[in-house]
């Protein structure tokens, strides 16, 4: 069994579930270190699976369906923005709403275009970059090869850098913290929160692209709990891209550990909770005390 | 006579209140302008509204003689103007370099420049003697420093006006001191300080000139020299004030709190307090003189039941109170004035009348089991409202927008309404103008005369001087001297306040 896990089937497996769960949760991070609190991460990732099926199906590019993904989502976010940042509604409320929305605009739409409740026609797969040298692994080959593998892992890093090293995330971060504080030295608290917001779109959107890929269709509720967990990520992760890009790895490994394990004998229900009992324990046992950014989920108001 | 700044006819409203009523302001190029008044004249507005945070409903602004438009503190940025705000506008997670670079930040190929930033900065910070460390985060710092940081964030940006919202509320006697310092040496390199006070002996040290706000208008302004702390006060007030506290002699009986070989390591293993004794007996007011930071928090949190002192114990009325629930300690007769006001003193989003009955919540008068007592709760606050001068006088105000003034009259109002045994009153005038300042002295005297014991820890030496009968210093943790009276020197307190004599030192010094 010890063979099994440390094969590279394992291997592309665990990256397989890891990349979704890292881009939303580095979404998330984006958001939540400008001041948002964005439970619509789950909402963002269904649609912009779904319009990554639509526009791929529709015009045969994956690259065009990557676009209408990515799009699906920041129009999704921005929904949430204007909610969250100008209404300045709760935004857990906001989350909420959305997701369940999500859920029933893209059952309605999934039935006008493909006539059925619960699944789309297949669409083509990403291309992928050959690998010469291990082409005689077929499945590990093309997960290596995968543009959005190696986007993604460029994501993790450069946000690493923009969130700590560049003018951008410093004013993110502050306006996060204090916005009191951010505005008085003339920084537009509410446009950073925005681009914040908006960030989040594009990476969630990316997120169900790539489930779109992997699964080559649509299916009803795809999302599967993804965004929250993308989030708990986050907050394992203490708001660092590479901490929460640490914590979804971690929650990639349990989860196929947990394929893996299935049928060896264990009680199911005793394999699933893998993922989740391994969470407790990193959450519990190692991470320490995670602080949220201190005005996460207040909406700013200058004349209190 | 050059004027860096001249705001003329500014009327600032809010939603209930006009904070500003046309007010004509003019500040000398390269002078030290002091700007005073009693809590909610409207200061902080008028400073806020030059510095761009607000807009004014009408007038106008001149800054070094050509009129300007502020629509932001971006735009006052820009005019050179630079505000230390009276509740410090710093990023707590950030370290001391990012938040004075926020905003105004250089970049070298997309990234933060941060080496040559730092060059800047403590070039800066040898000019004006303002040392900070440059990488620690703000929030492991303490407040005469993250001030430093504020006064260099202005500099930084080039101001040449710097505007300061009451600087040394916050502060010891020795940063005052060292602020003061720095503030004559801006002086000198040809800046121009509006600076807002409450204490009548900062504007009479420092200043040049002095405006006086009453209830939102300028009420009188004069040179410094040609004035009198008196005149100042009378201004402000609209009445004459009695700077010096009046109070007889204390008709003191018998022990009310006794602490003995009080002992509290936190839970970092610091040893905070050591070995503390004394007592307050009835009918007297026991001042604690003390630098900030020497145990005066702890102490106070050991005797409230807050936390549980490593060793030692600490009897009201000869009823040891050490491992109390924090309610049984306030049932056996303690009312306690917390330093903190907006953390530990009020719920901010709570409405007066709520605010004055917190922690009497569960009194059969206030509480029915089954429901609270509305009425009884309204005709509480009523009562209170009036005998303590709350402004506004509305029951259902919330907490929050109130002047730091009348929160703190809020907070008074509802301990002494206790009746209790011991009154523990930390910093109980900190950031409240004269007129509150002078009510609360009379009504902490009142009660001591009503034959209460009470424990008065401050920072303000001259409060301390003022009001107590006798005066313990407390420094490292250690009750280093009583005095048997309040006849002494304050430059003797300081040099038992800051370790210089006392614990056997004397001898050594003498
Ligand atoms: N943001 C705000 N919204 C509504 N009312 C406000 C606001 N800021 C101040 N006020 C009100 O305007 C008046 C003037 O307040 P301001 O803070 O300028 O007084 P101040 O002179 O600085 O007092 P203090 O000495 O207590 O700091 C007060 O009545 C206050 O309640
Ligand atoms: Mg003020």
């Amino acid at each position: 069994m010890i063979s099994q896990i440390l094969s590279l089937a394992f291997l592309a497996q665990t990256i397989r579930i890891t990349v979704p769960y890292a881009l939303a949760s580095i979404g998330g991070v984006y958001s939540e270190r400008g001041g948002v609190t964005n439970i619509a991460l789950e909402g963002i990732i269904l649609t912009g699976a779904f319009c990554t099926v639509v526009g791929t199906y529709y015009t045969g590019s994956p690259l065009v369906g990557i676009l209408c993904g990515v799009s699906g989502g920041l129009l999704t976010a921005l929904i949430h923005a204007v909610v969250s940042i100008n209404i300045k509604a709760d935004q857990i409320i906001s989350g909420i709403a959305i997701n369940l929305f999500a859920v029933g605009i893209t059952k309605f739409v999934l039935e006008i275009l493909f006539h059925s409740s619960s699944n789309s026609s297949r669409i083509v797969g990403l291309p992928h970059i050959p690998m010469g040298f291990i082409e005689h692994q077929p499945d590990v080959a093309h997960l290596l090869g995968n543009p959005m593998v190696l986007a993604t892992i460029a994501i993790i890093i450069a946000s690493q850098f923009i969130i700590f090293r560049t003018r951008f995330g410093l004013r993110l971060r502050a306006v996060g913290e204090n916005p009191e504080a951010a505005d008085t030295v003339g920084i537009k608290v509410n446009l950073y929160r925005y681009y914040g917001v908006m960030i989040s779109g594009v990476l969630a959107g990316l997120s169900g692209a790539w489930l779109a890929f992997d699964q080559h269709s649509f299916t009803d509720g795809m999302s599967a709990g993804r965004g929250y967990i993308a989030l708990a990520a986050m907050i394992v992760g203490k708001w660092n891209p590479l901490g929460a890009a640490a914590a979804c790895l971690l929650f990639g490994f349990a989860e196929s550990l947990q394929i893996q394990l299935q049928g060896g004998g264990l009680p199911t229900q005793f394999i699933q909770m893998i993922p989740y009992i391994a969470t407790i324990i990193v959450l519990a046992g190692f991470i320490g005390k995670a602080v949220a950014p201190a005005a996460d989920g207040v909406p700013y108001e200058k004349e209190k | 006579m050059k004027y860096a700044i001249e705001l003329v006819g500014i009327t600032k409203r809010f939603a209930r209140t006009v904070a500003n009523d046309n007010v004509t302001l003019s500040v000398s190029a390269g002078s030290i302008h002091a700007l005073v008044g009693e809590n909610g004249a409207g200061k902080t507005t008028l400073m806020e509204t030059l510095y761009g945070i607000y807009q004014p409903d009408s007038g106008k602004i001149r800054i070094h003689d050509t009129e300007v438009a502020i629509k932001s503190p971006q735009d006052s940025i820009r005019q050179g103007i630079g505000m230390v705000h009276q509740h410090f506008m710093l990023v707590p997670t950030l370290s001391v370099l990012e938040n004075i670079i926020l905003g105004a930040e250089d970049t070298r190929n997309a990234f933060l420049d941060l080496a040559k930033t730092s060059e800047r900065i403590t070039a800066l910070a040898d000019k004006f003697s303002l040392s900070v460390p440059l990488n620690e985060k703000v929030q492991d710092l303490g407040v005469g420093i993250q001030q430093r940081v504020e006064i260099l964030k202005a500099l930084y940006r080039k101001a040449d006006i710097l505007i300061l919202d009451e600087p040394t509320a916050v502060l010891t006697p020795q940063e005052s001191t060292r602020l003061f310092g720095i503030l004559s040496e801006l002086k000198q390199q040809g800046k121009t300080i509006v600076l807002i006070t409450h204490k009548l002996n900062e504007v009479m040290e420092i200043s040049d000139r002095v405006s006086v706000m009453r209830k939102g208008k300028i009420v009188g302004e004069m040179d410094t020299p040609t004035t009198s702390p008196q005149e100042i006060a009378e201004l402000m007030v609209g009445r004459p004030v009695l700077l010096r506290v009046e109070k007889s002699k204390a008709n003191t009986g018998k022990p009310v709190l006794s602490i003995s070989n009080l002992s509290y390591v936190d839970r970092r293993g610091v040893e905070i307090l050591k070995n503390v004794n004394f007592s307050v007996a009835s009918g007297e007011i026991l001042g604690i003189a003390g630098v900030e930071g020497n145990g005066q928090t702890q102490l106070v949190e050991c005797i409230t039941g807050l936390v549980k002192p490593t060793s030692g114990t600490i009897s009201l009325n000869g009823v040891n109170l050490v491992g109390f629930p924090v309610k049984r300690v306030f049932d056996s007769g303690l009312a306690h004035v917390p330093e903190d006001r907006l953390k530990r003193g009020l719920v901010v989003d709570f409405t007066v009348k709520e605010n004055l009955i917190l922690g009497l919540h569960t009194r059969q008068e206030f509480n029915s089991r089954l429901s609270m007592r509305r009425s009884a709760i309204e005709q509480n606050a009523r009562m209170l409202i009036k005998k303590y001068d709350v402004r506004p006088d509305d029951p259902d105000a919330i907490a929050r927008g109130l002047s730091g003034g009348n929160q703190q009259k809020v907070i008074i109002a509802r301990e002494l309404s206790r009746n209790a045994q011991l009154i523990v009153a930390s910093q109980p005038t900190r950031g409240v103008d004269i007129g509150g300042t002078e009510f609360i002295h009379r009504s902490i005297i009142s009660e001591r005369d009503k034959g209460k014991a009470v424990l008065l820890i401050s920072a303000d030496l001259t409060e301390v001087l003022s009001l107590s009968d006798r005066i313990a210093v407390i420094y490292d943790g250690m009750i280093v001297k009583i005095f048997p009276d309040n006849k002494v020197e304050e430059s003797e307190l300081g040099l038992f306040m800051t370790g210089t004599k006392g614990n056997g030192r004397e001898a050594s010094l003498a």
